[in-house]
């Protein structure tokens, strides 16, 4: 007779551990998922494509209700679904509506959510992070009442969402505490070039500034914001992307050991042993975390130890960063800006917007910049993560897998 | 893309009228007859091989098929110049005359000279001969036969008392033993090495023997390869002369009757090389082989011996070719059909230079300096100032003029800076002479830029005269295009020149039948026993007409009537031209080298020339495909020397002599034995940085036809230890000089380079380069740039597109073995290809998948590539080389 698995969180992370558990072992567990938006599990990375309007709310769900019948899977989706305490005793979550489920053993996905700067003002309407579905909603709303859009952060996300909303007809400004774009993903070069293909798709750029205040129109709507050099900018809706906090919330109030994140092992499991966490959530060997990739590996070996397996360890590799925004190819891995004991290889063509750079160490690749054709970037990843030594054919390395002969595994020095 | 265009052409033609003019080639001594053929729609103009001429029956090498290709003005002298100004003919005239009067006044006739050269028509020569010897009173007049044919002719003089080359290619289709002595034909002398072959088709039972130290191409038709020490030819031919006597192949009677100094020589030949053994231990070579040589000599009465420059460019020459005319004399094989010796000369009209007497120990028309000689050119030029002994030879002349005593020279249609021995030495004395006279056809030579005064002579399109060959046959050249700008026969600068200094009535010519008539009228000139009998005879055309000059048939001296079909053959009866009518046997014993390798010069240093190019490649260097088979100056080394100097192929030498050094490029070679490297002769500044092996060679002589020893020069070999070494490919010509190594190359649309620094960083060229294109733009904007740079690996890569037209590609990198084939990255600049679709990965150096890479060429009359034949054998299962020839065309002209 199977035991109860109960999920908390309906995302990603939580969703991807679930799927792995049933093709693992479909009757280890009767599963309960709470989660606290009003869908099914929906695939968070391509709600820029829909603020875009390339794609729509349903073609990014990834498990409608129905998925869950057919795998007898209990869900409780909706804000009074939200989970509000752990009985680590009884081993029963509670949700703000009362409803209740017992577990034999619990995983904890609630994620993480938007980190808001602490901004005289960043309470006005208008101001608003780049999170879920409903941000999303209301950001489309607010293109057809407001003309003037300031977004913060000039990381994968901040970009994303000023290149949707200026695609909806805004006049967008990003501004960035940092003098390059993506600086957490490109080098300087890349950055540059990033820069004005995004110019010249109208989007404006305010870097190396930090905001001061945000200002109301009078009407408790954000008007104006100041910086912190002076100068100000007409705004009608301000979006924060400046990265994302673990929620820990629910398990800290539980007792559970957090830090920065709720405190995993390599088999992600929490300091109660019935108790397990993935995705933007925890926090594994000092680290958080952001990107999707990392998520699912979690997921996996989390599935492979709630199914008995107890085999796999979870450990955090390099992860490739790749901006969804249409027309513009990006990719970055490893250790790009590298250091003096590196060896750089660079293609450059200005004029057909293309940039590679790998950096190269002890004849390997540890990093990985491209720009303008990314369609190499998983076979030097690949490269990378073998740690295969590029000598051989270092030559012809930048120009693709088509241009290398790699060394054959019969040593034909004749050849 | 080439045979396209050749192809385009004929159809054209084939509904017009196409103007032909018959010529001969520019190159070889082969002398090989031309049908030029001028399209009179687009004046477009095609060389075909004469099927009449009997030097080639229509057959061409790769260099004559090339030569509408090397007709362009570009790089044309146009305009008289002196001391840097163009000025009109009469000043460049009176500015040369007074310049040697001047300096003849104040130091006499012997303090000037001219050097000269077999690229001159025999007309061109006479008259420089004649003003020289005759009118200006000195013998300063040599030429750079010297350093090519002198041995020869001295041989001939001490055995036949005449320079007279005593059989004919006809011979060679009826020759049974055919031996070739350091000539590789197969690249020097193309045409009459298919005519070899095509005899052994005809007559399997014919045996070919190549005696060179190398085993070169020409050994590809051999049936016995004797790759024998480097200058030990006259101990194989008088150990050959021993086998025969000891062995009764002697010809008795004929030694009785036709020659003298039979048992001087056969002695000599005994002590030198008295048994087999002695022979082999002496040449290095297997006793069963040189048994095999000597006995088929022995029994093969139909036995010709060709020889080229490995046996004349030594310090033993001279005796070198008697030692193999002692054999023939022994053999009584000597002007007989399909028997006999043949000297094959390097250049179109080295024998007609010899026939006016171009050499410095000639006086004229096959005369010498005795008192007989002289009053018989002196009463026939009408003339008292004749020279009274002999002049300068080439290697004196350049030492005279370095000491000063030689203060002006007058340099024609040559360039001692690049092919004489020595060759720093002689840049030094001509930027030491007071004056420098230079007449040639092109704008820049080595020697040109340091000319005081340049004067503008006829390109070989525009030349009209005669050439005569190897055969002792006087061809017509045939002017077919007009003169390029303010440019003059040489004979008519001369001319001027000699009227300029007051001799106006014996320099009076119109044209050059005029010269023509007066050298053959010279030639019979008290031509008999009565008073000096002579091989060299025209008696039969010192009345010939301008018309029937016109049209004046290839034909074979001495032609001793009028109407005479001229002589194929000379000796035939045995009687030759010393007093007593015998021929000579010279008794010779085997002399080493002047220079011997020494442990700090210890490897042997070889030259010569390579298949597609001629000389200072002023001409061939024009013509794309002719580059494309050795476009770098390169040094062959045998793979037992490259392990023991720790050098690869590929990789850059020095090689050093005590008289100077050069850069080639290593090819791994077991066609050179090892301790002896071969380097090719043509490259000079104009085209390299460090190409001159002119600059290596030693300047020993031999000590009586005072031909150089350019074959033998002991060097030492180091690898160039370059920061990078690469390769540029550009629409426009760039400036490099600033490199320590640097070759041009001429392309199809685009210019190459091979460059490599010790110093310059990267960073350094990318300025040179980028400076250079962006000056040349004619606006920057529409240059858009391409760097790939591996600083590590001392890789940098660009490339430049003007409008997105590709219009240059940079590659460099540490090693040159890593570097991109430049086949494929050459094509690019047609413009045929897409180069957006090529653009992303072009500096990869390789095709994007798909695209077809020809590879290097191998066939340079038809401009086939490697990867090209290599798919149409495994394609169509070609098994033979004619096979390949029907489906590509390669091959089938020069073979």
């Amino acid at each position: 007779m199977s035991r109860n698995l109960v999920v908390i969180g309906n995302g990603m992370a939580g969703m991807k551990a679930v799927e792995e558990i049933i093709s693992a072992s479909p009757d280890a567990f009767n599963i309960t998922v709470f989660g606290a938006e009003p869908y099914g599990n929906y695939n968070r990375i391509l709600l820029s494509p829909v603020l875009c309007g390339e794609k729509s709310i349903e073609d990014i769900l990834i498990n409608s209700f129905e998925w869950y019948e057919e795998n007898n899977i209990r869900l409780f989706a909706g804000e009074d679904k939200t989970v509000v305490r752990i009985d680590r005793s009884q081993k029963i979550v509670y949700a703000a509506d009362g409803t209740q489920a017992p577990y034999d053993r619990l995983l904890i996905a609630t994620g993480s959510q938007p980190y808001i700067l602490p901004l005289p003002g960043n309470d006005l309407s208008g101001v608003m992070a780049f999170r879920d579905i409903y941000d999303v909603n209301k950001m489309l709303s607010y293109t057809e009442s407001c003309r003037h859009a300031i977004v913060v952060g000039g990381g994968l996300l901040g970009l994303e969402a000023a290149n949707g909303l200026a695609q909806r007809g805004m006049h967008v400004t990003v501004v960035h505490h940092h003098s390059a774009l993506l600086n957490r993903q490109l080098d300087k070069a890349a950055a540059l070039l990033l820069q004005q293909e995004l110019e010249g798709r109208g989007i404006h750029f305010k870097l190396s500034s930090s905001t001061q205040e945000i200002c109301d129109n009078g009407q408790g709507h954000v008007g104006s914001v100041k910086f912190k050099d002076g100068s100000q900018l007409a705004c009608d809706l301000f979006v924060m992307a400046v990265g994302v906090r673990p929620n820990m919330a629910l398990a800290q109030s539980a007792g559970i050991y957090c830090e920065q994140g709720i405190m995993v092992s390599d088999t992600l499991q929490t300091f109660d042993p019935s108790i397990y966490a993935v995705g933007e959530c925890i926090q594994h060997r000092g680290q958080t975390f952001g990107l999707v990739a990392p998520l699912f590996d979690q997921a996996k070996v989390c599935a492979n130890h709630l199914s008995g397996h107890g085999v796999a360890e979870y450990k955090t590799l390099p992860t490739a960063t790749k901006l969804k925004v249409s027309g513009i190819q990006l990719f970055s891995v490893g250790n790009f800006i590298g250091d003096e004991y590196c060896e750089f290889i660079t293609f450059k063509d200005p004029d057909a917007k293309a940039y590679k750079k790998l950096v190269i160490q002890n004849q390997c690749i540890v990093g990985v910049v491209l720009y303008g054709d990314a369609s190499q970037g998983s076979w030097f990843h690949r490269l990378m993560e073998a740690q295969t030594d590029i000598s051989e054919f270092r030559d012809s390395l930048i120009f693709g897998e088509h241009y290398c002969a790699l060394p054959p595994t019969t040593n034909e020095e004749a050849a | 893309m080439k045979t396209a265009n050749i192809d385009i052409i004929d159809t054209v033609e084939q509904d017009t009228s196409t103007q032909i003019i018959k010529s001969t080639c520019a190159y070889c001594g082969v002398g090989c007859g031309l049908n030029i053929e001028i399209s009179q729609v687009d004046h477009s103009i095609k060389v075909s091989g004469d099927a009449d001429h009997p030097a080639n029956y229509g057959r061409l090498c790769s260099k004559g098929s090339a030569l509408a290709e090397t007709l362009s003005l570009e790089g044309r002298l146009l305009h008289p110049e002196v001391h840097g100004k163009k000025v009109s003919w009469p000043s460049a005239i009176s500015a040369v005359a007074e310049g040697f009067q001047k300096i003849i006044a104040e130091h006499g006739p012997d303090a000037v000279a001219f050097y000269a050269s077999g690229q001159l028509l025999t007309e061109d020569y006479y008259v420089a001969n004649k003003l020289m010897k005759g009118y200006i009173g000195s013998a300063n007049m040599d030429t750079n036969s010297r350093l090519c044919m002198s041995s020869s002719v001295a041989g001939h003089k001490r055995a036949f008392g005449s320079d007279t080359v005593p059989n004919c290619y006809d011979d060679l289709d009826h020759a049974e033993l055919i031996i070739l002595i350091g000539a590789n034909s197969a690249w020097c002398h193309p045409v009459l090495f298919q005519r070899i072959q095509r005899a052994k088709e005809v007559n399997p039972a014919l045996k070919i023997v190549v005696i060179d130290p190398r085993k070169t191409n020409t050994c590809d038709i051999a049936d016995l390869h004797l790759p024998l020490n480097s200058g030990s030819d006259t101990a194989l031919f008088n150990g050959l002369l021993t086998y025969l006597a000891q062995n009764n192949k002697l010809d008795t009677a004929y030694i009785e009757n036709h020659t003298e100094s039979f048992e001087q020589a056969i002695s000599a030949a005994q002590n030198d090389a008295g048994t087999i053994q002695q022979v082999a231990k002496l040449c290095q070579i297997d006793p069963q082989d040189i048994e095999t040589f000597y006995s088929w000599f022995a029994d093969t009465d139909k036995t010709m011996s060709l020889y080229s420059q490995g046996i004349n460019q030594s310090s033993s020459g001279t005796d070198k070719v008697n030692s193999i005319l002692n054999c023939h004399l022994a053999t009584g094989r000597m002007g007989k059909i399909g028997s006999g010796p043949l000297s094959l000369t390097g250049q179109p009209n080295a024998m007609g230079g010899r026939e006016v007497g171009g050499l410095s120990n000639q006086l004229a028309a096959h005369m010498a300096f005795y008192d007989q000689d002289r009053s018989i050119v002196s009463e026939f030029w009408k003339t008292d100032q004749l020279s009274v002994k002999q002049g300068l030879s080439a290697v004196e002349m350049f030492n005279a003029i370095a000491t000063g005593t030689v203060k002006a020279v007058w340099i024609m249609a040559t360039n001692p800076v690049s092919s004489m021995p020595n060759a720093d030495e002689v840049k030094r004395a001509l930027e030491l002479c007071e004056l420098v006279v230079v007449s040639d056809c092109v704008e820049n030579t080595d020697t040109l830029d340091l000319a005081h005064i340049k004067l503008p002579a006829a390109g070989w399109s525009e030349k009209d005269g005669t050439v005569t060959n190897s055969e002792r046959r006087i061809s017509r050249q045939r002017a077919f295009n007009p003169l390029a700008g303010e440019a003059k026969p040489d004979w008519w600068i001369i001319s001027e020149v000699a009227k300029a200094m007051g001799f106006d009535e014996a320099f009076n010519f119109q044209c050059a039948a005029d010269i023509f008539r007066e050298h053959a009228a010279l030639s019979a000139f008290k031509n008999d026993s009565a008073h000096l009998l002579r091989d060299f005879n025209l008696k039969g055309l010192e009345a010939i007409s301008n018309q029937a000059y016109e049209v004046l048939e290839p034909i074979q001296w001495p032609i001793l009537e009028q109407g005479s079909i001229g002589t194929a053959r000379m000796f035939e009866t045995g009687n030759f031209f010393t007093e007593n009518r015998k021929a000579r046997f010279i008794p010779i014993s085997t002399k080493s080298a002047v220079n011997i390798p020494s442990e700090a010069y210890p490897f042997i240093l070889n030259t010569g020339r390579i298949r597609d190019q001629w000389h200072s490649m002023t001409r061939t260097g024009l013509s794309p495909r002719l580059n494309l088979h050795k476009p770098e100056p390169f040094v062959e080394i045998h793979p037992n020397d490259l392990l023991k100097l720790q050098l690869k192929q590929g990789e850059l030498a020095v090689l050093s002599s005590q008289w100077g050094s050069m850069l080639a490029r290593i090819e791994e070679s077991q066609e050179v034995k090892p301790g002896m490297v071969f380097a090719p002769m043509h490259w000079t500044f104009q085209l390299s940085s460090q190409g001159r092996v002119g600059a290596v060679v030693n300047p020993a002589v031999d000590p009586i036809s005072f031909q150089p020893e350019s074959k033998h020069t002991p060097i030492r070999i180091s690898g160039f230890e370059s920061r990078w070494q690469g390769f540029i490919l550009c629409q426009t010509k760039l400036k490099l000089d600033a490199l320590n190594y640097r070759v041009d190359i001429r392309g199809e649309h685009y210019w190459r380079y091979e460059i490599a620094d010790q110093e310059m960083t990267l960073d350094e060229l990318k300025i040179l380069v980028e400076k250079q294109i962006n000056d040349n733009a004619e606006e920057k904007a529409s240059l858009a740039w391409q760097h790939y740079e591996d600083p590590a690996s001392q890789l940098l890569r660009l490339a430049c597109f003007n409008n997105g037209q590709l219009i240059l590609v940079l590659m460099v990198q540490d090693k040159h073995s890593s570097l991109p084939e430049r086949a494929w990255l050459s094509s690019l600049f047609s413009g045929a290809e897409n180069m957006a679709e090529i653009r992303p990965t072009l500096l990869s150096g390789k095709p994007p998948v798909g695209v077809a890479n020809v590879g290097k060429q191998i066939c340079a009359c038809f401009n086939v590539g490697e990867n090209t034949i290599k798919g149409l054998i495994s394609a169509e299962k070609l098994t033979t080389v004619s096979e390949i020839g029907k489906a590509c065309q390669a091959g089938t002209n020069c073979g």
